[in-house]
């Protein structure tokens, strides 16, 4: 793999996230991860996606008119959601009742139509594939961070398993309670948040002046 | 005090810049002006010219706030049972732990920050410190009060750019935080006594031994049954369950009188809260207050004395930074504060206590207010001259 196309799939991992740079697909990242499992699945399948609509837009770039080329973006992303939809039905039945519409609007999510237009378009196949992939990746490692946090420290789980001892909380003689607020929606932003503020100390090059 | 002085004039070379320990020089700074009231003035600029400095505003609010302090002591021991000096002295011992925390925790992160950053010291926190313990129920676990804390100062204050800065009263915005991550602990029956379990008996037993006793605040009685057990003149005076510091509305009412004389808050933000309330209150028993799903047959002034409503409308409502800057904004932004305190009392059964949360939005407004109001004046003055012209 030359390094030139390498760099397509390595960019939106941190340098050019679309969650905490592009600051795209926020409203789903704040609605999916109160737990691990629907963030991962939600990641995974805005993964696919991203990567297929990419690849798909890519090959027909060249034979869509200019002026009807929204249309067949969407035509050709709800045809890929509604796939990974059914999929996601017929094999893990619960997660995707707990993401109920999120799923289906993946169709809407800001990152997918996104790469089409500023990337697939004027890229090949191979390239725009892979940046999908990458974005995909980039907005689904931003799912898990958030999910980690909020389902630890909201409901003492992780993955649905018990890590805060059960002797710990405050009902049973302990000192811990876990903290409601990470359920709420508003603090999975301040999470955000906090991921940038962390980020962004590292990679000085962000920093707005 | 000379030799406070000569201490200090000794120690400054060291914290200078260039000095050995020069990178601690804002904290240095921090303590001596303190200690001190520091004789540089500002240089550019045009200013009003007075005494008073950040620190004295907030010292006078500290003062005004002992009263609420005080009786608060007393009655967290008379609500378990106790009389006399050994009540208060009981409820002394109940909140200083949660000073200390509030103090220690707030004042860390503002002198990190300082540091960090390379800012002097604000003093803001004075004020936001002690009102913290005061707005928590007594039972509050201390951990949760240095959550709250560290939240506000954080989250509140310092990533808009430390005092003077924040949108939202850093105090209000501590118990919101506490309230909504750790609802069991700080609503229902169980919270609004001092918990009697471990040490906590102990120290009881020292005091002549407490009751375990348990209830719900006027507020929460109300909303659940309708009425409340404690008379309007007990309420008046604050010995009903809440929680610390602002059952009495007369202890509110010193601090007030020590406020408006010093010309530290507004009255006419102060006013206007409690019109607003009221007017808020009249309303919902004018038409039909049970139709709605409101409180019958309370008396609107009783709105006024029970819960939080005077402590939010005096101490958190005026809050300087917060609240608005322009003279119609006041009366706009505190009408619009009491009167949507009483709106989520009447209607939310959810939240019995509607000042908070009515602060907090009313916080974010302000600027909204300020901004339009100075915009019709302009509009008014321009059109003044288009019909002298």
């Amino acid at each position: 793999m030359a390094s030139k196309s390498l760099k397509n799939l390595t960019a939106p991992l941190s340098g050019n996230n679309p969650v905490i740079v592009q600051i795209l697909g926020i409203c789903s990242a704040l609605a999916v991860t109160v737990q691990l499992k629907p963030a991962i699945v939600m990641g995974l399948s805005v993964m696919v996606v991203t990567a297929f609509s990419n690849l798909v837009m890519s090959i027909l770039r060249k034979g869509v008119p200019s002026r009807i080329r929204i249309i067949v973006q969407l035509v050709v992303i709800a045809a890929l959601v509604i796939l990974v939809d059914q999929v996601l039905k017929a094999f893990v039945y619960d997660v995707s009742k707990q993401l109920s519409v999120y799923v289906g609007l993946i169709i809407t999510n800001c990152i997918v139509m996104g790469r089409v237009e500023a990337f697939a378009l004027q890229n090949k196949p191979w390239d725009s594939f892979l940046d999908g992939l990458g974005n995909g990746a980039g907005y689904g490692m931003i799912l898990v961070i958030i999910a980690f946090f909020r389902e630890l420290l909201g409901s003492g789980k992780l993955f649905g398993f018990e890590i805060i001892p059960a002797e710990w909380y405050i009902n049973n003689g302990g000192v811990y309670a876990n903290c409601g607020l990470m359920l709420f929606p508003p603090m999975a932003l301040i999470i955000v948040g906090c991921i940038i503020w962390v980020h962004r100390s590292f990679k000085k090059d962000l920093q707005e002046k | 005090m000379k030799a406070l002085r000569n201490i200090v004039d000794k120690l400054k070379p060291t914290f200078s810049k260039g000095g050995k320990l020069g990178f601690l020089h804002s904290t240095f700074d921090a303590f001596e002006t303190f200690l001190f009231v520091p004789n540089t003035t500002t240089s550019k600029g045009a200013h009003i010219r007075d005494c008073n400095d950040i620190k004295r505003t907030m010292i006078t609010v500290v003062i005004a706030l002992i009263p609420c302090l005080l009786f608060g002591c007393y009655n967290t021991g008379l609500q378990v049972g106790l009389e006399g000096w050994n009540a208060f002295l009981y409820g002394l011992v109940r909140i200083l732990p949660m000073i200390a925390v509030s103090y220690i925790v707030g004042l860390g992160i503002e002198f990190t920050v300082a540091q960090w950053r390379g800012h002097e010291v604000n003093e803001g926190f004075l004020v936001s410190g002690f009102l913290i313990p005061l707005v928590m129920p007594v039972s509050t676990p201390l951990w949760m009060v240095a959550l709250g804390t560290a939240f506000a100062v954080i989250f509140g204050k310092e990533i808009f750019g430390g005092t003077g800065m924040n949108v939202f009263n850093p105090a209000v915005l501590a118990r919101a935080f506490v309230f909504f991550a750790y609802t069991p602990q700080m609503s229902g029956e169980k919270v609004w006594y001092p918990s009697n379990s471990g040490m906590w008996s102990q120290v009881g037993e020292w005091f002549g031994g407490t009751d375990a006793t348990t209830g719900a605040t006027a507020l929460e009685q109300l909303a659940t049954t309708g009425g409340m057990q404690w008379s309007a003149l007990d309420a008046f005076l604050g010995f009903i369950p809440g929680s610390f510091g602002e059952t009495s509305t007369v202890a509110i009412l010193i601090g007030a009188v020590i406020l408006l004389v010093s010309g530290v808050a507004s009255w006419k933000t102060m006013i206007s809260v409690f019109v607003g309330g009221l007017a808020m209150a009249y309303t919902f028993n004018l038409c039909g207050a049970g139709a709605l799903g409101a409180h019958e047959g309370f008396e609107p002034y009783m709105h006024l004395i029970v819960g939080g409503f005077a402590f939010g409308a005096v101490f958190m409502a005026t809050d300087p930074v917060t609240s608005a800057q322009t003279s119609a904004g006041k009366y706009i932004v505190g009408f619009m504060t009491g009167a949507i305190a009483i709106l989520i009392r009447e209607i939310n059964p959810a939240y019995p206590e509607g000042m908070m949360l009515s602060i907090l939005f009313m916080n974010a407004l302000t600027p909204l207010v300020d901004y339009f109001v100075v915009e019709v004046n302009i509009r008014r003055r321009k059109n003044r001259v288009k019909t002298v012209k």
